[in-house]
């Protein structure tokens, strides 16, 4: 048999049928639901009187609109979404789910959260799985060596209705990473570091699969903070093969699979990977060592660079296309160009969002900030856990206590700032050292700036007020 | 789904390029629960800040076609722009070229995508300014009444389905049995994947 990447195993694993054309009807195993996209979805289900096939393959979650200001008042009672179209939205998914049958977190269980941290936290994504939802960060899933990505509304309700989605296969991408990563450098740094070096169009029409002893070496939850962000490179999906690691992350959660079926299962995924000799559409090599913490100058995650640089020159770029758009994002983000990153100083914080809300995130915002308080600049600054669950374990670190001892604020879990459509936003003209995944024009708020860093880089920030290398402050 | 064969009228002319989601129907837009309405949000921004817009003039109200220009509907994959587009009466957006997105989108809402070249657009820019342009999907050609005819591809499959106003979802259901076999055979080789989150079906 012709040797196979990781991502032709599990699409022809998933194949129901096969058209002339090459669309191919492919199971869906996991599809995941919350209330900004789906409302649409359940509507023409029940304008059509059908019922969704296999309810017990759809997991929703509120988190989007949801505020992360407390939930309940102190006698236990649940207090109303100030917001009356959230409000609305999210009444529409709690009828929705009890309707159709499907299992829902609710914004006051304890393990809501934002769906791409409860995915995998709930054993409910596996490898060699195919998982969608709509939102395109569902790429994030491929940190565990599933074949996820994002939907439209009308697939959401085709996904329902029939379990499965009419797809054409796509090229595939090796990015290979060599060396290893040096101290303080995170897998946030290096993800923001390949799409610098790709491009947000390079992986258009490809599945990224991340190969590399970086990757092996790298905790799940490293993996699914680099997968996340594989959208941001144009991929529609990334994969990481599952190996041990993921395996000894999984066991035991709550839907996961246990006794007899877990030995099945851990035996088929140990097969996949790669074959050696298999070929992909287009290879990229990174260089690990060469790899500083890094952060983002412009209004594209492809505007990523290192703490030690400056802001570059439009003229510098060989592209008059590109030349125009930095020009443009110079403009929006205030900045001049030869200006030292370094000197670019902050008004807010944001530590949070589906790259970068998981107890390993908030373990490395915590180190730096640990017996240090926040910088006089810094208005607002937020400290948003990815999951109901998150939020418990760090508590019953301290974590919290080192977040609000230094001045920040520790909120429920949500998406939050990452996209704004909740309260929490910045303000206009103000700049954010933000752990999220998206510095569009207007994305956390009109007018606000973004910077995107990872979670030990926006701790560092918030105790200088000014971007800065986190090596300075931890040794 | 609406059935699209031959559609006739006053074309929107709004040749600007990388036209994206967020222009076509901002987020604010995106806490709705139905599919109706968006058009009341529909290129709000261009709408608020430019009062000789398109969009706003009794000369285009209700027109079934928009012709814009090259990368349409790039950015966020929000289905909310296809419904916007529909809300406002338009079925047919002709351009040079469009997200893979966008277009997929629009074609599950029954709106047509007419890519071509940019010479034809100049000039049926020109045209829709004052008079009405015609398409014809079976025949795949854009005509004005200047004698204009321009011919455009489209996926077969897609053309089927357009003509017929055909569901996708319908069209799928009716592989009933090939999914159900499938399922069968999944829950015998891989038994782990079936329980899910263990709801009764």
């Amino acid at each position: 048999m012709k040797p196979r990447t990781l991502y032709e195993k599990i699409w022809d694993a998933h194949v129901v049928e096969r058209r002339d054309d090459g669309t191919c009807l492919i199971f869906i195993d996991r599809h995941l639901v919350h209330e900004v996209t789906s409302p649409q979805a359940f509507e023409a289900l029940r304008l059509a009187d059908r019922k969704v096939r296999r309810p017990e393959l759809t997991l929703a979650v509120p988190d989007h609109n949801v505020p992360t200001t407390p939930r309940l008042a102190p006698d236990g009672t649940r207090l109303p979404i100030e917001d009356p179209q959230s409000a609305q939205q999210l009444a529409a998914l709690e009828r929705n789910v009890a309707e159709f049958g499907i299992r829902y977190f609710g914004a006051t269980a304890r393990e809501q959260g934002i769906v791409h941290v409860v995915g995998p936290e709930q054993g409910f994504s596996l490898p060699g799985t195919t998982i969608v939802c709509g939102d395109s960060h569902t790429a994030c899933h491929g940190g565990i060596g599933a074949l996820a990505f994002g939907i439209g509304t009308s697939e959401v309700e085709h996904v329902l209705a029939t379990q499965t989605l009419l797809l054409k296969p796509s090229k595939t991408m090796e990015v290979r990473v060599e060396g290893d990563l040096g101290p303080g450098v995170a897998p946030k740094d290096l993800i923001l570091h390949i799409i610098g070096v790709i491009g947000t169009a390079g992986g258009t029409g490809h599945v990224i699969e991340y190969r590399g002893k970086v990757f092996e070496e790298m905790s799940v939850e490293g993996r699914l903070t680099v997968s996340n962000m594989s959208i941001e490179g144009g991929a529609r999906a990334g994969l990481i093969a599952p190996d041990e690691a993921t395996f000894a992350y999984l066991k035991g959660r709550p839907f996961a699979p246990q006794g007899e079926e877990w030995e099945q299962a851990i035996a088929y995924w140990r097969m996949l990977r790669t074959d050696d000799g298999a070929a992909f559409d287009t290879s990229v090599a990174i260089d690990a060592t060469e790899i500083e913490p890094t952060v983002t100058w412009g209004t594209s995650p492809e505007d990523a660079i290192a703490i030690s640089g400056s802001v570059p020159d439009p003229a510098s770029f060989a592209d008059p296309s590109k030349q125009d758009a930095a020009r443009a994002s110079l403009d929006y983000m205030g900045l001049t160009p030869g200006t030292p990153m370094r000197e670019v100083e902050i008004e807010n914080v944001f530590i949070g969002s589906c790259t970068n809300s998981r107890i390993e995130d908030l373990r490395a915002a915590a180190e730096v900030l640990r017996g240090r308080t926040k910088h006089d600049r810094i208005k607002w600054g937020i400290v948003v856990p990815g999951s109901g669950l998150v939020k418990a374990q760090a508590e019953a670190e301290g974590l919290d206590k080192v977040f609000t001892e230094a001045g920040l604020e520790w909120r429920e879990p949500g998406c939050s700032a990452c996209l704004g459509m909740n309260p929490d936003k910045v303000p206009a003209g103000e700049r954010c050292a933000s752990t999220s995944n998206r510095n569009f024009v207007g994305r956390q708020g009109p007018g606000s700036r973004t910077h995107l860093v990872s979670p030990a880089m926006a701790a560092a920030a918030a105790v200088t007020g000014t971007l800065t290398d986190v090596r300075e402050l931890v040794r | 789904m609406q059935a699209l064969r031959e559609v006739e009228g006053r074309a929107i002319p709004f040749g600007r390029k990388n036209i994206d989601t967020d222009l076509i129907i901002p987020a604010r837009w995106l806490k709705t629960i139905s599919r109706e309405g968006l058009g009341q949000g529909a290129f709000e921004a261009v709408r608020t800040t430019e009062p000789d817009n398109p969009f706003d003039s009794e000369e285009f109200a209700g027109a079934p076609i928009l012709i814009a220009g090259d990368n349409f509907g790039c950015g966020s994959s929000r289905e909310h722009a296809a419904w916007a587009l529909l809300d406002l009466g338009i079925c047919v957006v002709i351009a040079p070229s469009f997200s893979d997105i966008f277009a997929g989108n629009a074609f599950k809402n029954g709106i047509l995508t007419v890519a071509l070249p940019q010479e034809a657009i100049d000039r049926l820019l020109e045209v829709a300014a004052t008079d009405p342009i015609s398409i014809d999907l079976e025949a795949q050609s854009v005509t004005t009444p200047f004698q204009d005819r321009f011919s455009f591809d489209i996926d077969p499959f897609r053309k089927h389905c357009l003509l017929e106003g055909l569901d996708e979802v319908g069209l799928t259901l009716s592989r009933d049995d090939a999914i159900s076999s499938y399922e069968n055979s999944l829950a015998a080789e891989k038994p782990w994947l079936t329980r899910g989150t263990g709801v009764a079906a």
